[in-house]
């Protein structure tokens, strides 16, 4: 476990350079695509910021539709029709005394989205004025957003193997619900959200708000 | 534009660009250094990995991301849910779950689950395989290294099988209520096959293997 030497603790962008996040290079500023690997380098502060809050305001309208509309809707011999939502999942499953997985499916698919968002704002809003957090816990929130989107793709991933797996003629059946498409896309809303915040927004120099002129 | 603090401490005789390398996440810059085997190196500001060597790291990504390919085809088209009920039955694999939505206007949704689950994942291993396979016998990379090297960076946060093997244990629970359900054969590759790709994404190195494959 060896910390690596730094140059008089100066980051890349104080000293006139562009680091890329995909190899580490760095570059003069300016530079549009990496020199040694070819991935695009980030943009400008404010182009970043934009696309953040795009996504983010992408992943919350879509959000609104997968709560209200049926994920699932269910056909039982001698129940009839019965749809569910995301919240009737988890009571559906609370119903049947499944305690664990019913807290599985609540915080993969409300609990984590939901917190998603704030921890976004919080962190983009941070960018401007004083955060009550300190950089380290930042970066921290950060990086675990991003680790812990892609679990929210869980319940899309039920309501596909339900509806392929029960089709039983009269017995049961099971049929996705258009919820479902509006949950997946915010999921994947929010998972761009997360990828396109430059973690290195974080650690620059506090400056005033405002657009920052382009040089 | 340079920064107020590299102008005025007149710092300005950095060494050579390519002798530097910044953190992804902090932008502190750092020496570049080669390091030594199963040595880490982490940023001296935010603590994040910039090196984790390993003496046959190429080999053994290389040869997880085959077992990973392997076990992902095998997952594929064998069932790993089957369901009884009222002298009905049905089973369930991989591919055809991911055709659940191919009805009418789901089937933009179906799509996204057939890339999300089997498309991307054998995208991500085999873009790896063949970055990786010149490197292990010392030869040069292949030509289109970099180009498969970023697309298996690209692929990375929405390859989702460990996703999806959590959501069939919730499926899996659901269905319970309403017929019973047993495991098929497809469902102990896909366990393995979490933690094949659990490994792999644990020991790969980003920066050393584009450190080999362009200099």
């Amino acid at each position: 476990m060896t910390p690596a030497t730094t140059i008089r603790s100066l980051t890349a962008r104080d000293a006139g350079l562009e680091g890329c996040r995909a190899c580490g290079r760095v570059w003069p500023h300016g530079q549009a695509v990496c020199g040694r690997c070819g991935v695009p380098m980030a943009g400008p502060r404010e182009m970043v910021l934009q696309r953040v809050w795009a996504w983010l305001a992408g992943a919350i309208i879509l959000y609104i539709p997968a709560n209200l509309y049926p994920m699932l809707r269910t056909m039982q011999q001698g129940k009839g029709d019965k749809t569910s939502t995301i919240i009737g999942g988890v009571l559906d499953l609370l119903e049947n005394h499944e305690y664990p997985v019913a807290l599985i499916v609540l915080v993969a698919s409300v609990v984590v989205p939901i917190g998603k968002f704030i921890a976004i704002a919080v962190l983009a809003i941070g960018l401007r004025r004083r955060s009550m957090l300190s950089r380290h816990r930042r970066l921290r929130l950060l990086t675990l957003a991003d680790f812990i989107g892609r679990w929210s793709m869980i319940d899309v991933f039920v309501v596909a193997i339900l509806s392929s797996l029960v089709q039983l003629g009269f017995a049961a059946q099971i049929h996705p619900g258009p919820a479902a498409v509006a949950y997946a896309l915010s999921v994947a809303c929010t998972m761009l959200a997360a990828q396109h915040f430059d973690p290195r927004l974080i650690w620059e120099h506090d400056r005033p708000a405002g657009p920052v002129v382009p040089t | 534009m340079l920064s107020d603090s590299a102008v005025a401490s007149g710092s300005m005789t950095l060494p050579p660009l390519d002798s530097m390398i910044a953190c992804p996440h902090c932008d502190l810059l750092h020496m570049d250094v080669t390091p030594g085997p199963n040595e880490r190196v982490r940023c001296h500001r935010c603590n994040h990995v910039l090196f984790a060597t390993r003496p046959q790291a190429f080999l053994e990504t290389a040869l997880l991301s085959f077992a990973s390919a392997i076990l992902m085809i095998s997952a594929i088209f064998f069932p790993f849910l089957d369901i009884s009920a009222a002298g009905q039955s049905n089973n369930a694999s991989v591919f055809q779950t991911a055709l659940a939505f191919s009805s009418g206007w789901l089937l933009p949704l179906s799509a996204a689950v057939l890339l999300l689950i089997v498309l991307l994942p054998l995208l991500r291993v085999s873009a790896l395989i063949y970055v990786l396979a010149p490197l292990i016998s010392g030869l040069p990379p292949h030509r289109g290294a970099a180009r498969a090297m970023r697309l298996a960076e690209a692929v990375r946060p929405w390859a989702m099988v460990e996703v999806f093997v959590v959501g069939t244990v919730v499926a899996l629970i659901k269905v319970s209520a309403l017929a019973q359900v047993g495991l098929g054969p497809a469902f102990w590759a896909l366990v393995a096959l979490v933690v094949v790709v659990a490994v792999k994404d644990y020991l790969i190195c980003n920066w050393t293997i584009w450190k080999a494959i362009a200099p």
